[in-house]
């Protein structure tokens, strides 16, 4: 059937229905990715205001209650040298956070201004960077990590920038494809017909509708890159001790893991939540943004 | 067993009773209701829907999308379930050949899948689609053979090759091991034919079995299934849009507005005298080739107007088109224009053939004209549109617009070159940018051109462009409030409305219209092809009009060029290319175009045959470039053969 209706005259008097306000209408009735979503928000207030709502100094040592299971005075236990968990994991979060955001941010950016290079104009710089995509897809994604801050050395910094580098090749994967179907749009020919050079074409024209997929492809890479993060950490190429780093803090209890579970549990189990929220945000917002806008 | 002598008469005189009373119907629908489940409680679609068909009558629904139709012709077969509607109401008598009757609308309509297929068949309108990629003709003509008549599988392929001759398609024995890609369009729908046909139904449902394919096919197709049907004399119910395919098949029409039937009579009748308003209105806006017989320039259509089912007055008589200023210059001049493209195969992608989509066309449209390209897929009409418009690059040839060869422009005086002229796509919806407002897709060739319309003393140039936006959507026809909206909140025709006005913004000279109006509603096609002449009357528009539809192409044009494997075959002033045409394929162009009057019905049930040709050549095989010999005053045609039948 087609979409057309002889009949159903848009009202004036109705609402104007942006994409916007669409995806915002369909995204709400999706009550587990709202709820991911708000869980996210929460741990994002809580992360950035940790210097005020952690009851302990992270780095704080008290060597009278080293390994304590969760009690009153520590709602999650403490670790090998005294310090409070739930302190250093609402600390870890800033960490987490910001390398996941910052690294999939810096990773996406390149990643789909090369894709739209690559699928718009073709010919060799399209195979250039796609062989070259091809290339980097070929390491697993932690090997590759591992290979940069090897070559970067270890730090927080530079596992920004590992990840950021091992998240490129899906981005420009991702958006040259969108990009080669948005091509043969009809839309993008009147534009052409109009007279709107190429420039503007793939910025005005292309580059918005990739995005809804960018965006899912974002909120589900952050979980992916908070977790690659955490594993650097773990092999101790990431944030050194004592920082609150999740994957250091898994890292620094797994000598305990026999009496103290609780040490490694808790850093455990944030990492998780966190991960498998973005991933559920990511499912209702791909729900939500689906490209066949009608 | 066999039946005694008299048990045999008594049927044959049972039979001859039969024929000669009132026809007992075939399938009488009574009082269908159907639903579908919408955002706010179910939909109906379908409402209180009586009608009936008798075996060997040919009934027709018609109406507009989303009147209905199609999902009457669902419920029938019971495919609705499966589409998400729900019959809520009324009963759907068929009887079987059994002679057994049933009500299929019943909730537990037994052996439904025996019937379906069996003793109702149906032909979809895509026939691409509805054929299974995966599996060659012959199988899937004898998959459903042995499903309802229990033979073998060497049987199930005699009877397949049967069938195949049956619908008349040329080397059957070779078609069976075919796949559904290696045919084209009319093939296919030949093969659905056969196997809709192959249980013999007493009913056959066609959902719009011809509307996706060319007017010569066309016509090859609805002359077989008129054959078929006196062949085997079965109710028929033939679903369309087109009152041109009406006339020319059915015996009673249906007419169906919002869900609900608004008129039902013979076909004559219907035609003759429509009874209710909306039948009034949507004969009005049919076009009819012949209806300018005599008359020199274009004409508008008589548009009544149907609102809530109050009939409008009758509009006075249209002026003609008298906007040709043939003593100036032509605005667009196109001489030996050549375009081809290149089919690359194998795993290095070397050459192996070449499209020849246009080959030497030359042709000019003057200030105020509209000179309308007609023909069928792969003639090469779009791609002489696209060419023009710098969409597509021109192997070679010139292009001379307002004086300039714009083959030699830089890009800088290509783009300034689009200021001017315009392209209109056929499809309105896919043309607009469903991220972007309405008014700032109708705003953007102003941005792109620094275009600046006429501002008011002291009015900044973005309050200028608003203020043009506004002025343009009232001159098409919209409210400057439709500005704010997004193009999937219009219904086809104003989104169409919404590309005019876009492509007004510039004030441009010419505005190229390719297929402007063939995904549009008959009566909504009226409309906007009045909107487009009335826009050329008032600014002096030339048109580049693209179309394969011959009756709109008479209405709005000045002249014609008629276009068959890339070349032109006739040129020439409109009422000389329609009422004398020259060449054999504007006359078979013209022979094929059903006529929305049952009264000038084909007769003659010959079957058509022939294909459309294709225009992919070997390397190094150039086409025969037929050169055009005058004929009348501004009137040319090829007299060479250039491959085809022509």
């Amino acid at each position: 059937m087609t979409t057309t209706d002889a009949t159903g005259v848009a009202a004036a008097h109705e609402d104007v229905r942006s994409p916007l306000r669409e995806f915002w209408r369909k995204f709400r009735r999706n009550r587990t990715a709202m709820a991911a979503g708000l869980c996210l928000l929460l741990l994002a207030v809580a992360a950035v205001a940790a210097p005020w709502i952690a009851p302990y100094d992270p780095a704080a040592f008290d060597y009278d209650r080293i390994l304590e299971g969760p009690s009153v005075d520590h709602w999650v236990g403490t670790d090998a040298y005294g310090r409070d968990i739930l302190s250093r994991i609402l600390w870890g979060a800033r960490i987490s956070l910001s390398v996941g955001l910052l690294s999939v941010l810096l990773g996406g950016v390149a990643g789909v201004a090369l894709g739209l290079v690559a699928g718009f104009r073709g010919g060799w710089i399209d195979s250039l960077i796609m062989r070259i995509c091809d290339v980097l897809l070929a390491f697993p994604g932690i090997l590759l990590a591992i290979g940069i801050v090897a070559i970067l050395g270890p730090g927080i910094d530079n596992v920004i920038y590992a990840v950021a580098i091992f998240s490129v090749p899906v981005f420009a994967r991702l958006v040259r494809g969108s990009t080669l179907a948005l091509k043969r749009a009809v839309y993008v020919d009147a534009a052409r017909a109009i007279g709107v050079r190429d420039r503007l074409l793939m910025v005005r024209h292309i580059l918005p509708g990739t995005l809804p997929s960018v965006i899912v492809y974002v909120s589900m890479r952050i979980g992916t890159s908070i977790l690659t993060a955490a594993s650097l950490s773990f092999i101790g190429l990431g944030a050194q001790p004592p920082s609150p780093e999740w994957g250091a803090m898994l890292a620094d209890g797994r000598s305990y893991i026999g009496v103290a579970s609780h040490v490694t549990f808790y850093p455990g189990l944030a990492i998780f939540l966190t991960v498998l929220a973005f991933n559920l945000l990511g499912d209702g917002l791909r729900d939500a943004l689906d490209p066949k806008l009608r | 067993m066999s039946r005694s002598p008299a048990a045999a008469a008594a049927a044959a005189i049972d039979a001859l009773t039969r024929s000669a009373g009132p026809a007992p119907s075939l399938l009488s629908v009574e009082g269908l209701s159907v639903a579908f489940a919408g955002d706010d409680g179910p939909v109906r679609v379908v409402e209180d829907l009586s009608f009936s068909v008798a075996p060997g009558e040919t009934v027709a629904i018609v109406g507009e999308s989303g009147s209905g139709k199609s999902v009457t012709s669902l419920s029938v077969m019971r495919l609705v379930d499966y589409a998400g509607g729900r019959i809520v109401g009324g009963r759907i008598r068929f009887t079987g050949r059994d002679g057994r009757e049933r009500d299929l609308a019943a909730p537990s309509a037994d052996s439904l899948t025996g019937m379906r297929g069996n003793d109702i068949a149906m032909v979809f309108q895509e026939p691409m689609t509805s054929l299974n990629p995966v599996f060659t003709i012959g199988d899937q003509i004898a998959e459903a053979v042995m499903l309802h008549q229990g033979l073998d599988r060497k049987a199930a392929r005699a009877e397949a090759l049967r069938m195949l001759e049956k619908v008349r398609i040329p080397e059957p024995a070779r078609l069976l091991d075919r796949h559904p890609h290696q045919l084209s369009g009319g093939m296919r729908q030949r093969v659905m034919i056969a196997m809709a046909l192959s249980c013999r139904p007493s009913l056959l449902i066609a959902d719009e079995p011809t509307t996706a394919l060319d007017v010569t096919i066309q016509a090859q197709i609805l002359r077989l299934i008129r054959l078929l049907q006196d062949e085997m004399g079965m109710g028929v119910i033939f679903i369309t849009h087109d009152m041109g395919v009406v006339a020319e098949v059915a015996d009673r029409v249906v007419v169906m507005w919002r869900g609900k039937k608004v008129e039902e009579g013979p076909v004559e009748e219907i035609f003759r005298a429509p009874q209710h308003p909306y039948t009034k209105a949507l004969l009005s806006a049919v076009p009819k080739l012949g209806a300018l017989s005599g008359q020199d320039l274009p004409v508008r259509f008589p548009l009544l107007v149907v609102d809530d089912a109050k009939a409008g007055a009758a509009p006075p008589a249209p002026p003609v088109q008298d906007t040709v200023r043939g003593e100036a210059a032509p605005l667009l001049e196109v001489r030996d224009l050549t375009t081809r493209f290149d089919v690359r195969k194998g795993i290095f992608g070397s050459l192996k053939a070449r499209v020849h989509a246009v080959e030497k066309v030359s042709f000019a449209v003057r200030p105020g004209e509209t000179l309308a390209l007609v023909g069928e897929s792969g003639c090469g009409k779009s791609t002489t549109g696209r060419t023009i418009m710098g969409l597509q690059a021109a192997t070679s040839g010139a292009i001379r617009f307002d004086g300039v060869d714009t083959t030699t422009l830089d890009s800088n005086g290509q783009a300034k070159l689009k200021e001017k002229i315009q392209y209109i796509f056929q499809d309105p919806f896919a043309s607009l940018n469903p991220r972007m407002t309405v008014g700032f897709s109708i705003a953007e060739p102003m941005l792109v051109h620094d275009y600046a319309p006429a501002a008011a003393p002291g009015q900044s140039r973005r309050r200028a462009i608003e203020a043009r936006v506004a002025e343009l959507l009232t001159q098409v026809g919209l409210r400057p409030e439709h500005a704010r909206r997004y193009p999937h909140e219009f219904s086809g025709g104003q989104r169409q409305r919404i590309c005019i006005a876009r492509a007004l913004a510039c004030d441009p000279k010419l505005i190229i219209a390719d297929e402007a109006v063939a995904a549009l509603d008959v009566s909504i096609q009226a409309q906007v092809v009045n909107l487009l002449m009335d826009l050329q009357a008032a600014r002096g528009l030339s048109y580049l009009f693209i179309s394969h539809d011959m009756a709109v192409v008479e209405r709005v044009s000045h002249r014609v060029a008629v276009m068959y494997l890339g070349q032109i075959v006739e040129i020439g002033p409109r009422r000389a290319v329609f009422e004398n045409p020259q060449h054999a394929y504007t006359r078979r162009l013209m022979a094929a175009v059903p006529v929305a009057d049952p009264g000038r019905r084909t007769r003659d049930l010959r079957l058509l045959t022939g294909e459309i040709p294709s225009p992919i050549r070997a390397l190094g095989d150039e086409p025969a470039v037929a050169p055009l010999v005058a004929v009348g005053p501004d009137h040319f045609v090829a007299r060479h053969a250039i491959g085809g039948d022509f």
